[in-house]
């Protein structure tokens, strides 16, 4: 089995920044609310003419210059995404025809929410092994701002737009274990995508519940089967839904806080792209250096939850 | 469980002082509790103690001795 490992990332945020204090002449809320229960002080909301194939299509625009691969290269788009534009085309073919990548490759989205990425992840190990390719283009995208009920104070706060993407390369002997799962459950749901209103409906207490529950143990087997310590890995990246469901986390783990990457405070929750434009920040940031191994572990609505544990960078060039 | 054992989960769980987890201390009011807080209390306690409080019976609860006579309750049935 060939393992993945994480070449380049890229991100793509929308223009319009909006704060806790917008909602306040919504909802009955208040910027200490939100920010004492979620961490969250301002997400990012796509404006005119944007979306999640737009937002798609600039961060892997990004991530396959600094993969400095060419498109011909790229064996599989795999899209993590709930809030496409369309139910099809999935955004995996607009990204395709945008970046002009070759037509014999298979590219689609998946659906598993807040564990999005991770998901895809695997789909595109798992294709890539299929067809015996090397290089995969996986992204998460989300729109989440057209499903926001504004009426709902509880939910409508929480969450944001953007993108990110990152190409990876499978590797023989390459560092890699994964921890995929669902608890089937209707704790969160939104309508299809496409043109009809569909907004996001959640019962907190019951996915505050799983996610404390689901990460530890998702973290806990990618430990077991990589055989390596939580202290080895230089970063965890979660999911970015609440600052409190990670710190809660990192209690129960005994871990170091700082090795526990946190943004949601200028992102809010943005479903599938939150680990991808966290990745993308820490990469941005210098953070993260060729070799370093990190863990992502998403959790979220299905209910699911998806933990991968590999290396970030090549040491050397990336060849064919 | 013991009012120690429970004054130190709370005090863990919301960050404050065991000092002040007094028997009659109120978690929101006195202990700085929010909601959030209350579940992570729930399951602090019941990993503590393999007992669980309901939902619906937790809301209810105003106090740490409210929170003790839950826990032994829970515990007889």
């Amino acid at each position: 089995m060939r393992g993945l490992t994480i070449l380049a990332t890229g991100g793509a945020m929308p223009s319009r920044t909006v704060p806790n204090t917008y909602f306040e002449k919504i909802v009955d809320t208040s910027d200490e609310w939100i920010r004492t229960r979620t961490g969250i002080e301002s997400r990012y909301f796509c404006g005119e003419g944007q979306n999640a194939d737009i937002l798609a299509i600039d961060a892997s625009r990004i991530a396959l210059e600094k993969s400095k691969l060419g498109p011909e290269m790229i064996d599989c788009i795999v899209v993590a995404t709930i809030s496409g534009r369309y139910a099809t085309p999935s955004v995996a073919c607009m990204v395709q025809h945008a970046l002009g990548l070759r037509e014999n490759i298979p590219v689609l989205d998946v659906n598993a929410a807040c564990s999005g990425f991770v998901y895809a992840l695997e789909t595109a190990r798992g294709l890539l092994e299929c067809t015996g390719g090397s290089y995969a283009l996986v992204i998460g995208t989300e729109q989440l701002s057209k499903m926001l009920n504004m009426e709902d104070r509880t939910t409508c706060v929480l969450f944001g737009d953007g993108a990110g993407a990152a190409i990876v390369k499978a590797e023989e002997g390459a560092f890699y274990a994964a921890d995929l799962g669902a608890r089937g459950g209707l704790a969160i749901t939104t309508g299809g995508p496409g043109p009809d209103k569909s907004l996001i409906a959640m019962n907190g207490k019951e996915v505050f519940r799983f996610a404390v529950e689901a990460l530890p143990t998702c973290i806990g087997q990618l430990l077991e089967k990589t055989g390596q310590p939580l202290s080895s890995y230089k970063y965890v990246i979660c999911h970015q839904a609440n600052e409190r469901i990670i710190e809660f986390v990192v209690k129960k783990l005994h871990a170091a806080p700082e090795q526990f990457y946190m943004d949601m405070k200028t992102h809010g929750n943005t479903s599938g792209a939150s680990i991808p434009i966290a990745l993308n920040e820490l990469e941005a940031d210098g953070c993260l250096a060729p070799g370093d191994r990190i863990i992502l572990a998403g959790f979220g609505s299905g209910l699911t939850w998806a933990g991968a544990a590999l290396t970030y960078g090549l040491t050397g060039t990336p060849q064919e | 469980m013991t009012l120690e054992e429970l004054q130190t989960i709370i005090a863990d769980t919301l960050s404050c002082d065991k000092e002040e987890v007094t028997p009659e201390a109120a978690l929101i009011d006195d202990l700085g509790a929010d909601s959030l807080a209350v579940v992570e209390l729930q399951m602090n306690i019941e990993e503590a103690c393999g007992v669980k409080i309901p939902d619906e019976e937790i809301e209810h609860l105003k106090t740490v001795q409210d929170i003790l006579d839950a826990v032994d309750k829970a515990k007889a049935a």
